[in-house]
């Protein structure tokens, strides 16, 4: 019946393994609830009282049926939750090869950032077939980023960075909303997901104008901060240097290690006396309050292109 | 009408509703059983402002457009109707006017053990009122009933202080009552009323207590917490001043989780008085019953994390809280089994407090299973924030909780006011509460899995239908509220005289007269059996 659906739109690779789990548990749902109803009306219409002083014989209880039905939903309970949870897992990390895009929530907008450098407000243009990873965070306060055709949310929070990613598989015009009560407009805060075929996609990007991508932006600030004083390209200079630090696993002075992911380098930027690389002295300014979250992310993205190189520090 | 025809039989002895008359005999009262009436005035009062913004809700939604408010309006309307109903009339309704009431009773005892800390905590419970009607008249709040931050400690220019005060004030009334039911029921219990002799009631209204004096504080902590960083700017939520806004979140659900359990436990504890005494047959599996509402207390304190799924909490940690959060499933099905195992052989009248209790079972089995997908890490990435979640609590919250209660009132109603309700009417009011609140949340379920977020103000026209479908059923459902409130008012003052057992039911309550005298019991009763004891042949084994 496509007047009167009861499912959205499967649009992305995971689409069709949410729903078939929630068919699932619509099938356990419905089998226990029609068990309880039946057993309620037989009981009832059969043991109905048929003399005002009738008294029934007592019965106990049962350890046997006791342990039956604790036993079989705690089985079936284990058993949609190991199916649930291989299901999430499953989806959780994005693949090696997944585009990034940078989203950036605000009272009551979403702003989209490509790596080629476009910008959209409540619209996103993908490409089929491409898996996706965004990078999410917010200028205010918490926001959801929700697709329902793909079956995929995740909060925006603010201060942090979520990530989320999907594989669209059909081309097509999507929902996108804000899941997360967020103020006066949060209805209002919603958009569109375009999912193009490639040549289009290809197509709006070269047609829509755009003067830099995001890590050449970054670039061109890191040189406007002064970050190079210190981070030089090939040598240790006062502080590490930053190729190849993303995704790589850090030394701390404390002796803790980390892996330098984007919550990482935004706090390394932002405070960088909360965790101090091993051998390196705690020099580096703050920029807190210095940066919107769009240029934290341009420097993100220029940090990380320099990523590809075997990290080359061996400290100062 | 004519008072002289419809004037009530003679009492002929006094009781706790005639022994003294007057204002101050109510406001200064130390008997529980008038506390309880001021409680149950108190909360019908909330009852009704909660409802009525409920309704706007439902207007709002029967079209996509938001045309009926400005946003600012709607978002405050779903507020202060979360508000009212969680906090002033959901957590307080089954303990502080049934348990108010019934504690003492059915433990052969007089009163509660403090008899002036339960007056305190009903003029606590209505200070915090105050200071929340103030909130709603000067200007209202918009945070949502969750006050999640940062939105509500810095951006929302709207009444969260006085909101947040009002909800911290009443957050003692909760605990005070809390632990006088819990040295009540330990130091007060008639002579061999042993704890496994104890109606399934007072079992219920013991877990509720404990969660109520161990989750109260740390709601309130972050209440007072969440005030601080809005006076002050101390950074505690906030990233801009240095706080952790998903902190707040801990916090919150780390109360707000078990207290689903304050509201419901105290409604379960009414259904199994309910199915026994109208199937007239003990509860199957007594000890199951009873320790079942023990373990959903202890487990209902680990599973807070279930409303953090998609919060950016790590996916382990989101593991942790699925599996816990589908072992609480369990005690709750062993309570549904065991009460459909009690009609088993029973003698079954459908008298209308039974109705509401199968009504009880029946949905609270769809509210509980509809959890099982919010449980699941994967379903629920697509469900959280949707309207699967606002059906979802509904089922458990009206079509349990308050089921339970209107179930609870009818069946102690000529107890506590000495008349019988009008049966025919409150049959009647059972039906059509049970069908308008089908068709108000059933379609949410749907609604939710299209992907409708809850708290929109406006909606894509697809999900019309459905909206309508709920609104209409929303009209049903407040008809099915009103006739009761009208008939229990009108039975106050005409129904027919009650005689002190009218149900047939066992029980101490039951034994001495309705109304009750001011001191409950003339001599203090001796137990000598377990309750629910309707026919002492031999017990027939299954
Ligand atoms: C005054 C010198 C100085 C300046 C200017 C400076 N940094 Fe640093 N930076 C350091 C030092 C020293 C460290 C290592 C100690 C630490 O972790 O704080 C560091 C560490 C870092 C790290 C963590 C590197 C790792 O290996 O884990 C990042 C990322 C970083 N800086 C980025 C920046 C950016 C971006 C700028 C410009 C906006 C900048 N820095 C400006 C001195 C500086
Ligand atoms: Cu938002
Ligand atoms: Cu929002």
């Amino acid at each position: 019946m496509t007047d009167f659906p009861l499912l959205p739109e499967q649009a992305s690779t995971i689409a069709q393994s949410v729903d078939t789990l929630y068919w699932v548990l619509v099938a356990i749902s419905v089998f226990f609830t029609v068990l309880i109803f039946a057993l309620i009306f037989v009981f009832a219409i059969r043991y109905r009282r048929r003399r005002p002083d009738e008294i029934p014989r007592p019965i106990l209880g049962s350890l046997r049926l006791e342990l039956f039905w604790s036993i079989t939903p705690g089985i079936i309970a284990i058993a949609v939750f190991a199916y649930g949870t291989v299901v999430y897992f499953r989806n959780s990390a994005p693949p090696a090869d997944a585009m990034e895009m940078f989203v950036v929530g605000k009272q009551w907008m979403w702003k989209i950032q490509h790596p080629e450098g476009h910008r959209e407000i409540n619209e996103l243009h993908v490409p089929v077939g491409r898996p996706v990873k965004l990078v999410m965070t917010t200028e205010d306060v918490i926001h959801s980023f929700y697709i329902p055709a793909f079956r995929v949310k995740m909060d925006v929070v603010p201060g942090r960075y979520t990530t989320m990613w999907f594989q669209p598989t059909k081309v097509g015009k999507y929902h996108l909303f804000c899941a997360e009560y967020c103020g006066t407009e949060h209805s209002r805060m919603k958009g569109w997901v375009y999912v193009m075929e490639p040549v289009d996609y290809e197509n709006w990007l070269s047609g829509k104008a755009t003067t830099e991508t995001m890590a050449a932006a970054g670039e061109r600030l890191f040189q406007k901060l002064g970050c190079q004083s210190c981070h030089r390209a090939d040598a240790p200079g006062r502080g590490p240097v930053l190729a190849g630090v993303f995704g790589s696993t850090v030394v701390l002075a404390t002796g803790e290690k980390v892996v330098a992911d984007e919550s990482y380098l935004r706090e390394s930027i932002l405070r960088p006396q909360a965790k101090i690389v091993a051998g390196y002295r705690t020099l580096m300014p703050t920029f807190e309050g210095q940066l919107t979250e769009e240029q934290l992310l341009q420097l993100i993205a220029y940090i990380k292109s320099l990523g590809t190189r075997e990290r080359i520090d061996t400290g100062p | 009408m004519s008072t002289v025809l419809t004037a009530p039989p003679v009492e002929t002895k006094t009781n706790y509703l005639n022994e003294s008359y007057g204002i101050k005999s109510w406001l200064l009262t130390k008997d529980h059983k008038r506390i309880a009436l001021l409680y149950l005035a108190a909360i019908t009062f909330f009852f009704a402002v909660g409802g009525f913004f409920a309704v706007l809700i439902r207007l709002e939604l029967i079209t996509p457009a938001g045309d009926l408010m400005q946003p600012e309006t709607y978002n405050k309307a779903f507020t202060m109707h979360g508000v009212m109903m969680i906090f002033f009339f959901l957590i307080p309704a089954v303990p502080a006017v049934l348990g108010n009431f019934l504690v003492p009773m059915m433990i052969g005892a007089r009163d509660l053990a403090f008899p002036r800390i339960n007056l305190l905590s009903w003029y606590i419970y209505m200070v915090g009122g105050v200071f929340t009607l103030y909130a709603m008249v000067a200007g209202g709040v918009d945070t949502g009933w969750t006050f999640y931050t940062p939105y509500s400690s810095t951006y929302s220019n709207t009444q969260v202080m006085a909101t947040a005060i009002g909800i911290f004030i009443l957050g003692f009334s909760s605990i005070l009552t809390g632990l006088n039911f819990i040295v009540t029921i330990h130091k007060m219990r008639a002579p061999g009323l042993t704890w496994f002799r104890l109606p399934l009631f007072i079992w219920a209204h013991y877990a509720t207590s404990v969660i109520q004096i161990l989750g109260t504080p740390v709601v309130a902590i972050a209440i007072v917490l969440v005030g601080l960083e809005r006076a002050f700017r101390i950074g505690i939520f906030d990233p801009k001043l240095g706080g952790d806004p998903i902190l707040f979140q801990h916090l919150f659900w780390f109360y707000s989780h078990p207290a689903v359990y304050i509201m419901i436990l105290p409604s379960m504890g009414v259904i199994s008085e309910l199915v026994t005494c109208f199937s007239r047959k003990k509860i199957f599996g007594y000890g199951f019953v009873a320790m079942s509402s023990v373990a959903i207390a202890v487990l209902g304190f680990l599973v807070w994390g279930h409303h953090m799924f998609v919060s950016g909490q790590s996916v382990y940690a989101g593991m942790v809280f699925s599996i816990l959060s589908y072992l609480v499933a369990i005690p709750s099905a062993i309570k549904v089994f065991n009460w459909t195992a009690t009609l088993y052989r029973g003698s079954i009248s459908y008298q209308t407090p039974l109705l509401y209790a199968l009504g009880f079972i029946g949905l609270f089995t769809i509210g509980g299973l509809t959890g099982l997908f919010l449980a699941n890490l994967a379903v629920d990435v697509h469900l959280h924030d949707t309207y699967f979640v606002v059906g979802h609590f509904h089922y458990i919250m009206v079509g349990g909780a308050i089921m339970g209660y209107l179930g609870g009132l009818h069946f102690w109603w000529p107890k506590i006011t000495g008349r019988l309700y009008p049966e025919g009417w409150a049959r009647l009011s059972a039906l059509v509460l049970f069908v308008g609140f089908n068709l108000t949340f059933f379609p949410q379920f749907i609604l939710g899995y299209l992907g409708m977020p809850r708290r929109y103000h406006a909606y894509p026209e697809e999900f019309q239908v459905l909206n309508v479908m709920s609104s209409a059923g929303a009209s049903i459902l407040a008809v099915g509220y009103i006739i009761p409130m009208i008939y229990l008012i009108w039975s106050m003052r005409y129904g027919k005289p009650a005689p002190a057992n009218p149900w047939g039911a066992t029980g101490l309550e039951w034994q001495i007269p309705s109304p009750p005298p001011s001191y409950n019991f003339e001599k203090t009763p001796v137990v000598t059996e377990e309750p629910y004891v309707y026919s002492h042949e031999e017990a027939q084994v299954v």
